[in-house]
């Protein structure tokens, strides 16, 4: 195995790693805001109580998000130096604005949103929230805009200034709005959303399973149940479909090997599953025949480019690719299912709270979705390979050269022991979490005795009179 | 060039926020075994931080965010060349904000001593490993022609760098207890009173040693003060800082010994940055391949958006972190939502 090989497996552990979090952090602070907003709209306790168990786990996700991230940040410096040498004009600016505008914004307001519960009114409350969920996105936003340049660079041009070969900016608006920008950020928002509306879902579903907060939990599913089904619809229809067409257009070796297509053909064929033989160079399945022409040009017989209009040394690994793309699709299908059939029993039956085959659905649905969203990305990274700057740098060109092979070998041992220890530690503290429950009801008069808006804030006392200096 | 200049001292300045602010998160993790004698006083330390402990973490990544794009080529050799120093820092990183989080969760007194120790031992593991990779970088390091090196891990503890982060203890700690006496109260804060002048004098003697000793084994250093004898202003305000600590401390203003104590690193790094301008990495190979200000410096483009960027981003940020602060301002009182 070669140092570069390494340098791509710890990349690809600790980045898939990191992105358990984010989506979780996403998308329970979205249901965080709904709560939020019920909670100043009506005035119902129960709200804030359901609030105030959210954001603990909300606490708990963050910090690991928070953990892991850091590690992504100096993983660029440590692993991939001749990449940061080569983009660090483009990229690192992108980076950089992700600190300064979301971070910080993340940073500075978690506190009161974690520590909110006995010291904000409703109201201010909302706000720290949606200023931490705001960050969040504006952070989603920026990594994906720096990931997007990589799979479809633009806005530059490349010199050699005395250093090496360098990507110096000719253009920041053309940097940061590439062609797969939009597409994807939408994609991934909405992945996340997924991700944290079926965390609150199945965390419901588990209550009424075992008779336990039953109106909380059911007011849980009320909520998170209609953001799941629509934005699986939306995901599949609008944003799946959008983020397709896009890497059909400025990325048709990709596409090729997302759907296993040697030759070029027109009316060619979209599998729901399949299998690629890389020998043969054949792939088969089950399959509709002259979708993928449809949904690439929207005309049944045009004609889509295979994998044999690329050279073969930049193929990707075409199997991995197409398995763990066809894996999100099929989730993504099973999703809508999933919400549909919920939402029919919720809406005309009125039964769903006692169909125990659906809770246990739902109650795993967290973790499909984490699978599809982590899927989604293997998909884009993969099949990008073997380049790190689609079309202009190559991986083998981008690791770090200096850095020895048992070095990387160490790290990823220490990473593979830590992360696991973390994660088993996170898991049994989040079932515990669970298993406890939600506080009792706050008290609507102890609230709204708090400071509810910025001028109260600031013209509380200190709570003890700090007497002394 | 006024653009390059620019970046370096908005980089020293992204730095200085992140030593004065997470710098008294750490003093508190490294002190709190010796202040707190039982779970109620350990839970006051944690959330003395807790509401702000993450925000300030942010400076971190923001001067490494800021490094890379202003200096990609500084911030490529430095953090390869540190591998295995760089993942141990991660590993340190990782262990504190899980520690953070995950004391409290249980009652159990092992469970809540073993992530104290975690909390602690991490604290002291950041800051001895930033101030030793600090150290290494003040002496240079073999960079080569194409900006690689490679140290090992036993090259960079070397007597000076050491020293460095012993120093490194030393000042956060007593910025640390500093910072608690403003948020204790009672016995722990009488602990900590006592403590202060104790860590002040020992700061004093460590740091006039280190300085004299980076003096005299650092020509390059020396003359650049020579060269520039206005920038001298920086090392002797820094003792002006520490000598008007020591008077507000003594006056019992402990809020004005913070805001001394916060000044004197700003400008303790502000004089580092002088004995180096406009080497950022220096090479003990061959003074050609020295990374500097000019030469490892991302494009004008890319240095006028970036300024623009920080131009718009850094007023929000101050205005928020001085609302948190302001917010959370006064004594710990536990409740629900603590630690
Ligand atoms: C789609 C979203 C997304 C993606 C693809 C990534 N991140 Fe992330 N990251 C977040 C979304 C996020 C977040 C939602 O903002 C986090 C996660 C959970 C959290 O608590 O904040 C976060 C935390 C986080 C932190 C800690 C910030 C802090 O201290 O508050 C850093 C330094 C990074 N990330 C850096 C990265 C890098 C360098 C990535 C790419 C290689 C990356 N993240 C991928
Ligand atoms: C968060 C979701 C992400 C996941 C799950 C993910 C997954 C992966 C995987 C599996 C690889 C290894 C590919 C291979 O070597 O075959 C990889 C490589 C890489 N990714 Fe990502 N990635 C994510 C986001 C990002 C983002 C946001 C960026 C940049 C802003 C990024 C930059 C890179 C780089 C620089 C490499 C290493 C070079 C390479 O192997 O091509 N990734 N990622
Ligand atoms: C069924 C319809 C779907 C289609 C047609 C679709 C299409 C795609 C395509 C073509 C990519 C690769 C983009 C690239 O290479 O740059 C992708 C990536 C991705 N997908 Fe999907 N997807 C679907 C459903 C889902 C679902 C249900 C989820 C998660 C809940 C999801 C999460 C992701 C993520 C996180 C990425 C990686 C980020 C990116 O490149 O945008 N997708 N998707």
């Amino acid at each position: 195995m070669s140092v570069e090989v390494l340098h791509r497996i710890q990349f690809a552990l600790t980045i898939s790693f990191h992105f358990i979090f984010p989506p979780l952090s996403l998308g329970v602070g979205l249901i965080l805001v709904i709560f939020g907003i019920k909670s100043v709209r009506t005035k119902d306790p129960k709200w804030r109580q359901l609030s105030m168990f959210w954001v603990k786990i909300y606490g708990l996700i963050f910090s690991m998000g928070i953990a892991t991230g850091i590690v992504q940040e100096f993983e660029f410096g440590t692993n991939w130096s001749q990449y940061s040498r080569f983009v660090g004009n483009i990229f690192g600016s992108l980076l950089a604005a992700e600190g300064i505008f979301a971070f910080m914004l993340e940073g500075g307001f978690l506190g009161l949103m974690l520590f909110g519960g006995t010291r904000l009114g409703n109201r201010m409350w909302l706000f720290a929230t949606t200023m931490v969920v705001v960050g969040a996105t504006f952070s989603a936003t920026w990594i994906v805009m720096a990931n997007s340049w990589m799979q479809t660079p633009q806005g530059f041009e490349i010199k050699d200034v005395g250093q090496g070969p360098q990507a110096f900016m000719t253009s920041f608006h053309d940097v940061v709005f590439t062609p797969s920008f939009l597409p994807r950020v939408l994609h991934v928002i909405a992945a996340c959303w997924m991700v944290g509306s079926s965390l609150v879902l199945s965390v419901g579903a588990f209550y009424l399973l075992k008779k336990r907060h039953v109106e909380l939990a059911k007011t849980m599913i009320r909520v998170a149940l209609p953001v799941f089904t629509v934005v699986a619809l939306l995901q599949v229809a609008v944003f799946g479909a959008n983020q397709a067409t896009e890497v059909a257009k400025n990325q048709p070796a990709k596409l090729a090997s997302m759907e296993g297509l040697y030759q070029s053909e027109s009316c060619a064929p979209m599998y729901l599953l399949g299998w690629t033989n890389p020998d043969t160079e054949t792939t088969s399945g089950i399959h509709i025949p002259c979708l993928l022409s449809f949904l690439t040009d929207k005309s049944f017989d045009a004609t889509v480019t295979g994998l044999e209009a690329t050279p073969r040394d930049e193929w990707p690994a075409v199997n991995l690719v197409f398995q763990v793309y066809h894996l999100m699709i099929n989730l993504g299908m099973l999703f809508i299912l999933i919400g549909l059939v919920a939402c029919g029993f919720w809406i005309w039956k009125r039964k769903i709270w006692d169909q125990r085959w659906l809770l246990w659905i739902l109650v795993s649905s967290v973790v499909l979705t984490e699978i599809a969203t982590e899927t989604g990305w293997w998909t884009a990274e993969f099949s990008r390979q073997p380049w790190i700057v689609w079309q202009v740098l190559k991986t083998t060109d981008a690791y770090s050269p200096n850095v020895s092979f048992s070095q990387v070998m160490f790290s990823i041992v220490m990473f593979v022991l830590l992360y696991i220890t973390v994660f088993v530690v996170f898991i049994r503290l989040l079932d515990r979490h669970i298993k406890e429950g939600p506080p009792p009801p706050v008290d609507p008069d102890e609230t709204s005795s708090l400071p509810d808006s910025f001028g109260e804030i600031f013209r509380r006392r200190s709570r003890v009179s700090s007497g002394g200096d | 060039m006024w653009l390059q200049t620019t970046w370096f001292v908005l980089y020293v300045v992204i730095m200085s926020g992140y030593v004065i602010l997470d710098g008294f998160d750490l003093g508190v993790g490294m002190l709190s075994p010796f202040i707190a004698h039982n779970d109620h006083d350990r839970r006051i330390l944690l959330n003395s931080i807790g509401p702000v402990w993450d925000g300030n973490e942010v400076w971190l990544v923001l001067g490494g965010g800021a490094l890379f794009a202003a200096f990609p080529l500084v911030y490529a050799s430095l953090f390869s060349g540190f591998y295995l120093a760089m993942m141990l820092v991660l590993l340190v990183l990782i262990m504190r904000t899980v520690a953070i989080e995950f004391r409290s969760k249980r009652p159990e007194a092992w469970w809540r001593s073993l992530w104290d120790w975690t909390f602690t031992l991490s604290s002291y593991g950041i800051t001895i490993l930033l101030g030793v990779a600090l150290g290494n970088v003040i002496r240079g390091v073999s960079l080569d022609q194409h900006g690689n090196l490679n140290v090992s891990l036993l090259d960079l503890l070397n007597p000076y760098s050491i020293a460095l982060g012993l120093v490194a203890v030393a000042m956060l700690c007593l910025h640390g207890a500093i910072f608690l006496t403003q948020k204790t109260e009672g016995e722990l804060r009488n602990t900590i009173k006592v403590l202060i002048p104790k860590l002040l004098v020992a700061f004093f003697i460590l740091m006039t040693a280190l300085i004299a000793w980076t003096l005299l084994r650092d020509e390059q250093f020396t003359q650049n003060f020579k060269d520039r004898p206005w920038t001298a202003i920086f090392p002797i305000l820094a003792f002006a800082s520490i000598a008007s600590a020591w008077l507000f401390v003594r006056r019992g203003a402990y809020l004005s010994a913070f805001l001394a104590s916060a000044t004197m690193i700003a400008l303790l790094l502000g004089a580092i940055a002088c004995g180096m301008y406009p080497v950022m990495l220096r090479s003990t190979t061959n003074s050609a391949y020295d990374l500097t200000v000019q030469n490892a410096s991302a494009a004008r483009e890319t240095l006028t958006v970036m300024f623009v960027i920080a131009l718009i981003g850094m007023p929000f940020v101050l205005l928020y972190t001085a609302g948190v602060y302001y917010f959370f301002r006064g004594k710990v009182e536990l409740d629900d939502d603590s630690y």
